[in-house]
């Protein structure tokens, strides 16, 4: 009997949740509608919002901590699973599992101290080889939708390795050894074999990865630079949609304002609810699809 | 020939074989030597600029060197066991519920929220806590601070309870239905107390993740550079003294971040340790 | 349930035991702990933490928490209600003013406590000089017309200065703040077109820049960015050793900002100081006046409900305008003229 008024309290916070964001941001939705979603105006004094530079921001964030995380995180887990030697594995993945309890506003300090110093020397090169396409445009600030991206890949990483390594594991050793014994070589085995078969799983970690991205609040805010701007160019400022409401929330004056601000966070949770939706339907597509 | 190209073709394969698999042990290097060495930075840094007054004293005013965080380290534990106060209860029995009674449509809702509610944003948390307590009492608390803390435990704390008591193996609950016991009765005094250490370390896991939480916090416990009486006054944390004095322009603040960095650290990742062990011993014994 | 008991009382005995430690830390304190809390502009931010930590020292009870959250936070969360009292650099517009009497039931009282003044301060490596700024300059840069930091605007005002060919990087406020307000409102009263384009608030659609958070943030931020710029407070660029530059004043004489020429922005304004004490002082008359001075005020709501709490401000109030007033200096800040305290010394009374 208490263990179910326990099970309703979750369901009644969650509902509640929804309410109040539903609810406190009423005056901007009324006032904006849906395009508040893709309005580029951020403008206070004329009390002008609009959502778009911010989810620009933290969709482009999130995008590079993934292209950035998810070759270095399943590389890193294929070696850990196949390659490496149970007791090289085990110890570095206990080593890699306590990354992953490494709270975000550490990762923010480390980043504003170590990690931008080390992007102003990686610049140069960078700029020689990759100058020529709009990425990599303008002058480099040190904080930039690349830092922010780049700390987000590696609060990231650890998630993408240690559940991607579980799921490799897991595949049943007899079709590896089918597939030497057929004459294939070890990463032909790994690769061809090996990974289709944890693909699902991998899949899901990913998603996972980029919903946390979605909503990673304290590092970003540290080393995205705070500028609403839409700019291509990923050495130029940005902004992020948990990053305004971290800035702002308890300064911003005016109803509509803080209504906005609050609108920024029921899309931020609908955002997070559709990747981790999408992640669930399209583990349930392959899983049906290997299945066969 | 043919055995010329056969054998070239074996080449290439066993090149790529080379090439790619020393590319994911490269890929594992670059992943956990950044790491680590951010860390070891950290470590270097922190471990460098701590000092006792960095547990005893007030923080200075703002400009002036010295001082400590003596508050915020107090905060931080007030508002960690206001959490767990709130947050474990409700866990722990919504994890007794998924466990032993959660077979039916209702159960899949609420692991469905939970998983759900498990994914919204801690900086969310914050909006929620902040129109839940912080407007209609009127003042940021510390009690807003644990609140929103709570929620961020509750689904962590079902489902760690849940996993743990499912592990609890059938011919314990059988035995002691077969005794007699009523289904409430045999999961009282049996289920429980088996999962017992396993519960306890989720929920040391639990606190070590909402320890560093800082988004959650800012607007609602917001900061204090005195001691906070009772729970009613807003007061300062680790994590957001570390967020504030990294992005100041003091040298001296800087050094305090890198020694609160430090100490929280190094909490979490002990508890982390402790844990894993507690885990893994209790993984062998029940083999 | 037995475990849950349990659990209750092992959480009840950590309670306990977090509130006896934090007493037995707090010491030797008998009486009650009274904890009156504020929060607003990061203008004043070391000023106030400097006599809330002496006022402290001396009334060891008595605690005033400030939270540097900005100035339009300062207002924002006094008219909530959230706060005790409120800070800003920006006077509260009349807007503001009547949000606050329908919110809050009763007005809400300006006090100045200090002057201060925002300064352009820059991080150019090579460059040690005080850089000298025509308002025209500065309203350039904040446009991102002016975009290198050779353009003739500067040069001509710095004769012998080697500036490079570099970009200039903008560094402004990320959340609504006093020192944005102050800052705007002088770029507005040099150029009709800010004024009409981007206008004067606490935050502002900025044409070009990025955002730091307080005044603490900005100049951290400045201090990351080689070839930026920004506007801080004079004390944070004093504390935290930035060079920060000399502006054109009205009579057209390039001023540094420092405790004489900011205490001469407010000779006018202490004479013709209105009652509820909302006065800019930005671009005063005076060849020896700093432009981007500005008074920073304390937001007192009129009515306190809680007598201690009352008791507490006002003699606060009373301490702040009469023995604070001689620690303004060590910090960079100038001092209240004497009128003004005079006047504030009775308006204190409107307090009920």
């Amino acid at each position: 009997m208490v263990t179910l008024v326990a099970a309703l309290t979750i369901l009644a916070v969650t509902a509640l949740l929804v309410y109040e964001l539903y609810v406190h941001s009423a005056l901007s939705r009324h006032k904006f509608g849906w395009s508040f979603l893709v309005t580029r105006t951020w403008d206070p004094v004329a009390e002008q919002f609009g959502a778009l530079p911010f989810i620009y921001g933290t969709v482009v964030t999130s995008v590079l901590a993934l292209l950035l995380g998810i070759p270095l995180g399943v590389g890193a887990a294929i070696f850990l699973a196949e390659l490496a030697p149970p007791k090289i594995s085990s110890g570095l993945t206990f080593l890699i599992e306590l990354l992953a309890a490494v709270p975000s506003v550490i990762f923010g300090l480390l980043g504003v101290f170590v990690l931008i110093p080390m992007l102003h020397k990686i610049e140069g090169p960078l700029r020689s080889v990759l100058g020529w396409t709009p990425l990599f445009q303008g002058p480099f600030y040190g904080v930039s939708l690349l830092s922010a991206g780049v700390v987000l890949s590696l609060m990231i990483i650890p998630f993408i390795i240690s559940i991607s390594r579980e799921v490799i594991l897991a595949v049943p050793s007899d079709q590896r050894e089918a597939a030497l014994a057929l004459g294939a070589t070890r990463w032909e085995s790994t690769w061809d074999v090996v990974v289709p078969y944890a693909y699902k799983g991998i899949t899901g970690s990913i998603f996972l990865s980029l919903a946390r991205a979605l909503g990673e609040t304290m590092a970003v805010t540290m080393v995205i630079g705070n500028d609403p701007k839409i700019v291509t160019s990923l050495f130029a400022p940005g902004y992020s949609i948990a990053a305004i409401i971290a800035n702002e929330f308890a300064e911003a004056p005016g109803e509509l304002y803080t209504s906005a601000l609050i609108e920024l966070g029921l899309v931020l949770f609908a955002l997070t609810i559709v990747v981790n939706g999408a992640a669930r339907l399209l583990v349930a597509g392959t899983s049906s699809k290997t299945g066969t | 020939m043919a055995n010329g190209k056969m054998s070239l073709h074996l080449i290439r394969r066993k090149t790529v074989n080379a090439v790619m698999l020393s590319l994911t042990g490269f890929c594992t290097f670059i992943a956990t030597g950044t790491l680590l060495y951010i860390l070891g930075y950290l470590f270097v840094h922190g471990g460098k600029n701590l000092s006792w007054d960095f547990f005893t004293k007030l923080p200075a005013p703002v400009g002036e060197t010295g001082g400590g965080m003596a508050n915020a380290i107090l905060g931080s534990a007030k508002l960690l066991a206001l959490a767990m106060v709130i947050g474990v209860p409700i866990g722990f029995l919504g994890g007794v519920y998924l466990a032993e009674f959660g077979g039916n449509t209702f159960a899949y809702l609420v692991r469905y929220v939970t998983d759900l509610l498990n994914g919204v944003p801690s900086i969310v948390i914050g909006i929620f806590a902040y129109t839940l307590v912080v407007l209609p009492q009127g003042h940021f608390s510390t009690m807003a601070g644990g609140l929103a803390l709570s929620i961020m435990m509750i689904p962590i704390a079902i489902r760690s309870s849940e996993e743990f008591l499912r592990a609890v193996p059938l011919a314990l609950r059988e035995g002691a239905m077969a005794l007699g016991a009523s289904k409430s009765k045999a999961i009282l005094t049996v289920v429980i107390p088996a999962a017992k250490n396993g519960i306890m370390t989720g929920i040391m896991l639990n606190l070590a993740r909402v320890a560093g939480e800082t988004a959650p916090l800012i607007f609602t416990s917001l900061g204090n550079r005195f001691w906070s009486p009772g729970w009613e006054q807003p007061t300062a944390s680790l994590p957001v003294m570390i967020y504030t004095y990294a992005l100041g322009p003091y040298e001296d603040w800087h050094q305090q971040a890198w020694a609160a960095g430090f100490v929280l650290l190094t909490l979490i990742l002990a508890v982390n340790i402790v844990a894993r062990f507690i885990l893994s011993r209790q993984a062998h014994v029940s083999r | 349930m037995m475990r849950n008991i349990i659990g209750a009382i092992l959480g009840i005995a950590l309670l306990a035991a977090v509130g006896s430690a934090q007493k037995a830390l707090k010491g030797s304190g008998s009486g009650e702990q009274i904890l009156i809390n504020g929060g607003g502009a990061t203008f004043p931010y070391p000023m106030y933490s400097k006599w809330f930590d002496t006022y402290h020292k001396k009334f060891p009870t008595l605690a005033f928490n400030y939270a540097s959250i900005g100035s339009s936070g300062g207002i924002k969360q006094v008219t909530e209600g959230t706060v005790d009292f409120g800070a800003s650099d920006g006077p509260m517009s009349d807007d503001q003013l009547k949000q606050f009497r329908e919110k809050r039931g009763c007005n809400v009282l300006h006090f100045p406590t200090v002057l201060g003044a925002d300064v352009p301060t820059y991080n150019i490596p090579g460059i040690k000089e005080q850089l000298n700024f025509t308002g025209e300059a500065l309203v350039g840069i904040f446009f991102g017309k002016i975009t290198k930091w050779n353009d003739p605007e500067l040069t001509k005002a710095n004769p012998g200065v080697n500036l490079p060919a570099n970009n200039i990087v903008v560094v402004h406020r990320s959340e609504g703040s006093g020192t944005t307000y102050v800052w705007v409102d002088y770029l507005s009263k040099i150029s009709p077109e800010w004024k009409q384009k981007v206008g004067v608030a606490g935050s502002v659609n900025w044409p070009v820049g990025l955002g730091g958070k307080g005044n603490e943030g900005v100049s951290g931020q400045i201090q990351q960015t080689p070839n930026s710029i920004g506007y801080v407070e004079l004390i944070y660029a004093i504390q935290s050793k930035m060079t920060y530059g000399k502006v054109k004043n009205s009579s057209g004489v390039f001023v540094s900002a420092n405790l004489a020429s900011v205490t001469a922005a407010a000779a006018r304004a202490s004479k013709e100081m209105p009652d509820d004490f909302r006065v800019s002082i930005t671009n005063a008359d005076g060849k020896d006046v700093y432009p981007i001075s500005s008074f920073t005020w304390l937001l007192i709501p009129e009515k306190i409900a809680d007598a201690t709490k009352k008791k507490a401000i006002t003699d606060f109030l009373k301490w702040m305008l009469t023995d604070g007033q001689n620690q303004t200096e060590a910090l960079d800040y100038a001092r209240l003229p004497k009128p003004v305290v005079d006047k504030e010394m009775k308006a204190i009374a409107r307090i009920q």
